[in-house]
């Protein structure tokens, strides 16, 4: 792959219910404050993607709400319909293809306008499944059984999760949920959908990301530290869940296979420094370092309990505060990107994992983890 | 009046009243279960798994698959869970009632697994692995409502 960068990031804060902000509010702040960090203004933007999600936005074409705010008057503006990853994907192409220089991606969602197990029961088969009343929270439950009862993971380790990363969002300025609590709060949760208890979930949020792309040439003119792009895939599972050993990740696990080999790693367990991972719900961080190859697979209950993955532990994994802190479905993976970003810059302020060189970055689209999207970034060109 | 009086302005609720197709598979598929209390799959002429519920075509292989194959009605959980959180029915706008069981089950002699509430009556029977039966409504109507639930057998 020819080399690019990310150049700029911005984000709005995190929040159960921006009252005050229409989605074309919130991709003003986020977009400005990326142009802001990367000391350029919108003349410098050669072309646009917005992601989105109609049923999400309760509109159709709701990419077309966002254009003006994103500065896409007068520019070559396209969708990704799906998570903010997929979204910086296909402005990635867009950047390497020649025709553009920089690309601007954003990404948005504002969970608080709909009721959230509608929305996700409607990505069910219409036919089969959705009036029985799947939503994500108990398809999640179903994965989140046969992951434990495969390999072992207990609910102990899903509440260690969960206390890990509300902990870490008390340094996170712009994160919704920061806690101090304890295994035991989580364990005495409200049992929401065995064996998911209340605090195994993320909550419901509403934000929006933006980022700006570069290619080689126009990165080299930028005067901050860019982020090269290093390696970068997705793979998708089938669309019937039945259809899925829903224990394992085998998209994830092809998506992080290409992404690793395209940077040139061939040991992610020493190579990568820091992650941040889909953790939608707690048992799904622990699941997916396993897919990403971070850690053997059954073995992620194990190292957390001995500290690798806090912000000063072997791989600071979702030092943010991850999703379990705020959830932003569409937005949540480029979110996951910028704060790889951050980290890489030595701009994550209290919760700065130290020196890292090479993060991971991972999106999910669908539920129960149907695509993956996996982003290898790179303090060194 | 506060800044948050001018602002708290909302557009009310939306509907967008949909049909879908339920295809020729599935036709078959759903009369079976209404005149016969019959499941039946489709087998990938490549590969040779079953699939239920049945479509046109075996992604892995991309071949289309035409040979019916009938499965269940009995199987095992391959997971589940227990709903214990209100959650709106999408058909009636209502609230169900809660606890209830829901899972995945491998009915005998398909090679994926099958969306269905599970009875609850039990619990500690409702386990991964367990072998359950489905429990056919006594009015059907040729939807996935035609099967009023699984239960495990002991």
């Amino acid at each position: 792959m020819d080399k690019a960068a990310i150049i700029g990031v911005g984000m709005t804060s995190i929040e159960g219910n921006k009252v005050r902000d229409t989605f074309a509010d919130m991709a003003w702040e986020a977009v400005n404050k990326a142009l802001d960090d990367a000391g350029m203004n919108i003349n410098d933007i050669d072309n646009v993607i917005t992601t989105s999600n109609d049923f999400w936005d309760g509109r159709t074409i709701s990419c077309m709400a966002v254009g003006d705010a994103s500065g896409a008057a007068h520019k070559n503006v396209s969708c990704v319909e799906g998570d903010g990853t997929f979204g910086a994907f296909y402005g990635l192409t867009r950047a390497l293809s020649g025709s553009y220089g920089t690309t601007l991606v954003t990404a948005h969602t504002k969970g608080s306008q709909s009721v959230s197990s509608l929305i996700t029961n409607a990505a069910f088969d219409p036919i089969y499944e959705r009036s029985l009343g799947m939503d994500m929270i108990s398809a999640c439950a179903m994965q989140a059984n046969a992951y434990m009862n495969r390999t072992g993971i207990t609910s102990e380790q899903l509440a260690l999760v969960s206390v890990k990363n509300h902990g870490n969002a008390k340094k996170n300025p712009l994160s919704q949920m920061p806690l101090d609590i304890t295994v035991n709060d989580v364990l005495k949760s409200e049992m929401i959908s065995d064996p998911l208890h209340k605090l195994d979930c993320s909550p419901v949020s509403d934000a929006c990301c933006a980022i700006i792309i570069a290619n080689e040439e126009r990165a080299a003119k930028h005067k901050g530290k860019p982020v090269w792009i290093k390696g970068v895939s997705f793979c998708s599972d089938a669309f019937f869940f039945g259809d899925r050993d829903l224990s394992r990740a085998p998209a994830l696990e092809q998506a992080a296979k290409k992404a690793y080999a395209m940077a040139g790693i061939k040991n992610p367990m020493k190579e990568i420094d820091t992650a941040e991972v889909y953790d939608a719900f707690t048992y799904q961080e622990l699941m997916w370092l396993e897919g990403l190859g971070l850690c053997a697979d059954g073995e992620s209950g194990r190292l957390l309990e001995k500290g690798e993955f806090a912000i000063d532990g072997r791989l600071p994994v979702n030092a943010s505060g991850g999703l379990l802190s705020g959830h932003p479905v569409i937005a949540a993976g480029l979110i996951r990107i910028a704060e790889i970003v951050k980290q890489l810059r030595g701009e994550a302020g209290k919760y700065q994992t130290k020196n890292p060189k090479t993060g991971v970055a991972h999106g999910v689209n669908g539920l129960c983890g149907q695509s993956h999207c996996v982003w290898v970034l790179g303090k060194d060109k | 009046m506060s800044d948050k009086d001018y602002i708290i302005i909302e557009s009310g609720k939306a509907e967008q009243p949909f049909h879908y197709a339920v295809g020729m598979h599935g036709s078959k598929f759903f009369r079976e279960l209404k005149d016969n209390r019959r499941f039946i799959g489709l087998k990938c002429p490549k590969c040779g798994k079953v699939f239920i519920p049945p479509r046109g075509v075996c992604g892995e292989c991309f071949v289309e698959m035409n040979e019916w194959v009938e499965v269940g009605p009995n199987g095992v959980i391959g997971s589940f869970t227990i709903l214990r959180y209100a959650f709106i029915d999408p058909e009636t706008g209502q609230q169900k009632p809660i606890p209830y069981g829901y899972g995945f089950i491998k009915l005998d002699g398909a090679d994926t697994l099958f969306q269905h509430y599970i009875n609850i009556e039990d619990e500690s029977k409702v386990k991964i692995g367990a072998r359950v039966e489905a429990v056919f409504s006594k009015e059907r109507k040729g939807s996935i409502r035609d099967i009023e639930y699984f239960r495990v057998v002991d």
